[in-house]
């Protein structure tokens, strides 16, 4: 009987607290946030003649040796069959592969991306931020080494001095903070684009 | 390992221990009453629900009133997941939770575990997300630091009938602490480009690739109570990992901070309202020294990466990048996983199932001796507490003398409530996990095969029923058997162990303070330190080392031989 006189201010413990953190909080604060700083609370949408074509934080499936290559992406999704396909850089969702140190299936999965590496980039050391999947699926960025790496393939392709090109990445790296907050990394799709608008020669 | 991500973590440890320090005093002021700038507020709440703020609970009013608010809180999550499709705010028209899906995550997100069997993309509406998960993020946690006030209290004064008021502790955290602190953490992480919005999901033009539909929604607010609070449930489904979660190193670094810091300060608190200070820098200490040493062993671990990859041509000095982003890099991955699961958050920046054997069985481990470093809020600082107890028993027992915790006597009762809490988490933990495996449906569950499989399902009722969260999250967990057997553990870990500490904590309480003299044992400096050390990392590896051995640590024997599975 004890309780049942608890009940009361329980209950309206809870209704009041929805009603602060649940309703009042979160409306007032995205509204706020709309109001002074609309681009971040937007997603960092970026736009070409008013049409949105991407978010600076999500990345890309760029497949095209004009392009810089992003990491491995996990995600999974099913097609108008309902199976199982891959759906890299889908952002209506987000995961990685979770597969374990010991899977069979990652190793044959790192392999393959080892060999299509080197015959897309030519001999040498194999970042392992090219050969893994991320834990987002969404990974904007790829490693400074990467990057590195794929240059002169890129700039080959286009038909540029690859110093250029590599001028472009160092240019485009964000190093890590004192030395030791973050990798040396670029986004590839600010990559890509400031690629596109590389003079010809 | 290199020298610069050691001084990443010493970076962390630096910025959390040197804010523990003035929080602690502020979590102190609230606990006695001494903050009062809300004053109004926290009034006009009391009087809408008929609550008299004076009035004193006994142990059994606190947590009975602690528990029915819990249930009925319980009940409107349930009911708010099952009924998501026709409440406002829901532009993509996602259906109602399962029944079972329901239940799971209501015991989830009660019990501050944020254990997630659902996809959030595509099975939580952001109306579900407000009105339900971003309140239980905050009561939750609220719940929690003001049972840790109680257990205080009852260490303070003799003779002692009272351990507080239930909801005014609740109000006053929430008010003075989660509110005030989310809110800046949000804004500082807005801007940084986490983003606030109920718009639909953003259809992209990409320049090379079609279109690209992004999920977007009000993840600012709830990122900051969910990694302050230390909750952990994501907005998304890749958690912390997600750029909109987690846009770049130093948010990562700052979330790392929000995680760690109200468990550090509660012992500091503790301390303060004892008048005696170095009480509680010593309970800090021993979870300060077991998550750096955690820290450092992850971090080694994952950065001399996976040997079968750098035999089949990865670099060798890059370490292991499977389910971590490069933005955060290996030490920062390693050091957020660690502190998530050495609190009770949960939260991840990068995935554990493909963590390497060892640099995965440390979180694991974090969770099996108890969530004490320093552990999720209130609830770390409550479990620490019984191992002081247990330290104090077992240092009574070699010199023979009845045992004494801040002057108060430890006697039979409190030993073994004491032991009851440990042993029901115990029980689910071992328990949970043994059976699932011998179940076609838990066998099913599993995403990997070999001695990954046994970590898999170890992980999961251990997250589960020590209310972490975090998930080696290739298992598959929304089926019968785990939405049932994870959400009962979840509740069991949260309330049967909340339950003996508060009974505990009602006895000490009564008992009058005694003073210290020449025959008691000291309860700081270096050799209780390592007692109390050495009494969590004793009991932890006596109950769940047999399981670890064949799970993680024969993995990482297999690996080592080039076996794959």
């Amino acid at each position: 009987m004890l309780l049942l006189r608890e009940i009361r201010p329980a209950l309206s413990l809870i209704i009041l607290f929805t009603m602060l953190t649940g309703v009042l909080l979160p409306a007032g604060f995205t509204a706020a946030m709309q109001l002074a700083m609309p681009y971040q609370a937007n997603g960092s949408l970026i736009t070409r003649q008013g049409q949105i074509i991407g978010s600076a934080l999500i990345g890309q499936n760029f497949k095209s040796r004009i392009y810089f290559e992003p990491r491995p992406s996990a995600l999974m999704g099913t097609d108008a069959k309902g199976n199982a396909v891959a759906t890299p850089y889908d952002a209506r969702e987000s995961g990685a592969s979770n597969l374990a140190p010991t899977s069979a299936a990652l190793l044959v999965s790192v392999k393959q991306r080892i060999a299509a590496y080197l015959k897309a980039y030519g001999p040498g050391p194999v970042p392992a931020d090219a050969v893994t999947a991320s834990g987002s699926g969404l990974d904007p960025d790829i490693s400074a080494a990467n990057a590195r790496r794929q240059a002169p393939a890129i700039a080959a392709a286009r038909h540029l001095p690859a110093a250029n090109v590599l001028a472009l990445v160092s240019h485009m790296t964000h190093g890590s903070l004192f030395g030791i907050i973050g990798t040396p990394h670029v986004n590839v799709l600010q990559l890509n684009l400031a690629l596109d608008a590389l003079p010809a020669s | 390992m290199t020298i610069d991500g050691l001084l990443y973590i010493a970076l962390v440890f630096t910025l959390v221990l040197g804010a523990a320090f003035p929080l602690g005093h502020y979590l102190a002021a609230i606990f006695e009453g001494r903050v009062q700038f809300l004053r109004k507020a926290e009034s006009a709440f009391y009087r809408f629900s008929g609550i008299d703020p004076a009035r004193e609970m006994r142990w059994q009013n606190y947590a009975a009133t602690l528990i029915l608010l819990s249930f009925i809180h319980f009940l409107l999550l349930y009911a708010i997941l099952r009924l998501q499709f026709f409440l406002p705010l829901n532009p993509q028209h996602i259906a109602g939770m399962s029944p079972r899906l329901a239940f799971n995550t209501a015991a989830s997100f009660t019990t501050n575990t944020n254990w997630q069997a659902y996809v959030p993309e595509a099975q939580i509406s952001n109306g579900a997300q407000v009105f339900g998960l971003t309140v239980h993020m905050f009561i939750s946690a609220a719940a929690g630091i003001a049972c840790a006030a109680a257990v205080m209290r009852a260490f303070c004064a003799g003779g002692l009938t009272s351990l507080g008021n239930f909801y005014v502790d609740l109000t006053r955290v929430t008010f003075y602490l989660l509110i005030p602190v989310s809110l800046i953490a949000a804004i500082l992480l807005v801007a940084a480009g986490v983003p606030q919005s109920f718009g639909p999901f953003i259809t992209a033009h990409t320049i090379n690739a079609g279109l690209q539909t992004i999920a977007i929604g009000p993840v600012a607010l709830q990122e900051a109570i969910k990694e302050f609070g230390t909750n952990g449930g994501g907005f998304f489904n890749a958690n912390s990992a997600h750029p909109f979660e987690n846009p770049n190193a130093l948010t990562n670094l700052f979330e790392n901070w929000l995680d760690l810091v109200i468990g550090f300060a509660l012992p500091i608190a503790f301390g303060i309202m004892l008048r005696d200070k170095p009480q509680g820098r010593a309970l800090m200490a021993a979870m300060a020294i077991i998550l750096a040493t955690a820290c450092i062993g992850t971090y080694a671990a994952e950065q001399a990466g996976n040997p079968l990859h750098i035999a089949a041509g990865v670099s060798a000095h890059d370490g292991n990048y499977e389910g971590k982003e490069v933005r955060f890099g290996i030490p920062a991955s390693a050091t957020f996983n660690v502190s998530a699961t050495g609190t009770s958050t949960g939260a991840v920046d990068s995935f554990t199932d493909s963590y390497t054997p060892l640099g995965g069985a440390i979180p694991l481990f974090l969770m099996q001796i108890g969530e004490v470093t320093p552990g999720g809020v209130g609830s770390g600082f409550y479990t620490i507490i019984i191992f002081a107890l247990l330290a104090v028993f077992v240092a009574g027992l070699m010199v023979g003398r009845t045992p004494e915790y801040l002057g108060k006597k430890i006697q039979s009762r409190e030993i073994k409530l004491a032991m009851l809490g440990v042993l029901v988490l115990t029980l689910f933990i071992l328990g949970g996990a043994g059976f699932s495996l011998v179940t076609k449906s838990g066998l099913a569950s599993l995403a990997n095969a070999g001695p990954h499989g046994l970590s898999e399902m170890l992980y999961a009722w251990s997250s589960a029923t020590e209310n972490n969260g975090s998930a080696m999250a290739g298992l598959s967990a929304d089926t019968p058997l785990l939405d049932y057997g994870l959400g009962a553990a979840m509740l069991f870990g949260r309330f049967a162990f909340m339950i003996p500490v508060l009974a505990i904590a009602g006895g000490l309480a009564a008992k009058p303070k005694l003073a210290s003299s020449a025959g008691s044992f000291p309860t700081t400096g270096p050799l209780f330190i390592g007692l109390l050390i050495g009494v969590i990392i004793i009991l932890g590896g006596l109950q769940f080392l047999p399981a670890d051995t064949l799970g993680p640590l024969a993995e990482h024997y297999l690996l080592a031989a080039g076996k794959t599975f």
